[in-house]
């Protein structure tokens, strides 16, 4: 290469104006054989970074396959969940009584109650069904007996009979 | 890249994207914590950050970029805890103590000198040459990885080239006396 050129290469290189190429272009020159002698003191410099660029990170880098931290985080979440559920209520302040409510809420609680009385009223008559059911079943319990009764009976008009 | 599809990256993956560039932060660690067993352990540590997020790893555009980001910020961290703890009175106690004698010997090798003209650069310009000389990245992955602009990349480079050179001339005429 051209000394002239490298000399112009050198200054655009110490006024950080040079390219990648052209930076590769000086290290080229700076490792060959032929330097300028007053440019001598630039090899160490070009060496030096080509050395450094070889130099490699040898260690292995244990990788356990971790278990991600959201795992840990869902139990954290869930029991903030659950004291929310907890807590939130109590900060809506006092419920309210039935004295305080207006009459729009007050009637359709009446409704609803009265609602709930029918369905309590059908239920209690299908209980009183049961009962009857319960009842019968009584009655056949006690038949059982009885029946068990005719069969003890036969066992001993047999015994009966076989005396005979 | 492609796009950022995530993936379960399972540990080839990660040590395939992870290959390419694991040296030049072990490099840039060393540049600036100085001691090869400080710069392993840095770089360790940085792949194990890297591992850990590599879930969102697959979010960044660049991985390389980002990493060495890191590898920046966390060694000047850790400089600067040493700072506090006061080791760095100790190193450099033990160099002004041996200065002359250590200075006659690197006189002989002139790449101990380069490095040691590095070593007194300005952590800035440091990283600076470091990124550029060394790795060879082009300015605007420069700026992008020091979030600084490209001028002041520039200055800095400049700054720090002229130093080593007229460091390293004085050293020359030193060695032909």
């Amino acid at each position: 290469m051209v000394l002239n050129s490298i000399e112009k290469l050198i200054e655009k290189y110490d006024n950080a104006e040079t390219t990648l190429e052209e930076e590769a272009q000086l290290r080229a020159y700076f490792e060959s054989d032929d330097v300028a002698p007053h440019l001598e003191h630039y090899k160490p410099l070009f060496q030096y970074f080509s050395l450094s660029q070889q130099e490699q990170y040898t260690k292995d880098v244990p990788l356990k396959p971790k278990k991600t931290q959201l795992y840990q985080w869902i139990s954290v979440a869930a029991v903030a969940v659950l004291m929310l559920g907890i807590f939130i209520p109590n900060w809506q302040g006092e419920s309210k009584s039935f004295a305080n409510l207006t009459p729009e809420e007050q009637e359709a609680i009446t409704q609803t109650m009265e609602a709930f009385n029918l369905v309590s009223l059908g239920m209690n008559k299908g209980k009183q069904q049961l009962n009857s059911l319960a009842m019968v079943s009584e009655n056949l319990n006690q038949g059982i007996e009885e029946a068990s009764r005719l069969s003890e009976f036969s066992k001993t008009t047999n015994r009966i009979f076989k005396n005979k | 890249m492609g796009p950022p599809i995530k993936l379960v990256m399972k540990q080839a993956d990660f040590v395939s994207l992870v290959m390419p560039f694991k040296d030049k932060v072990f490099r840039l660690a060393k540049r600036l914590l100085v001691s090869r067993e400080e710069a392993e352990d840095a770089t360790q540590e940085i792949l194990l950050k890297l591992w850990n997020n590599k879930e969102k790893i697959s979010d960044y555009k660049n991985v390389e970029a980002f990493s060495m980001t890191m590898t920046k910020n966390f060694c000047l961290d850790r400089l600067k805890s040493k700072q506090a703890q006061n080791l760095k009175i100790v190193h450099s106690n033990y160099t002004d103590n041996n200065a002359s004698l250590q200075r006659q010997v690197e006189a002989k090798d002139s790449m101990g000198w380069v490095s040691r003209i590095m070593d007194d650069l300005p952590e800035q310009q440091k990283i600076i040459v470091q990124l550029r000389d060394i790795e060879q990245y082009d300015y605007a992955e420069i700026a992008k990885m020091l979030d600084m602009n490209e001028t002041a990349i520039r200055v800095n480079l400049s700054r720090a080239r002229k130093t080593i050179r007229e460091k390293l001339t004085n050293t020359h005429r030193y060695g032909i006396k």
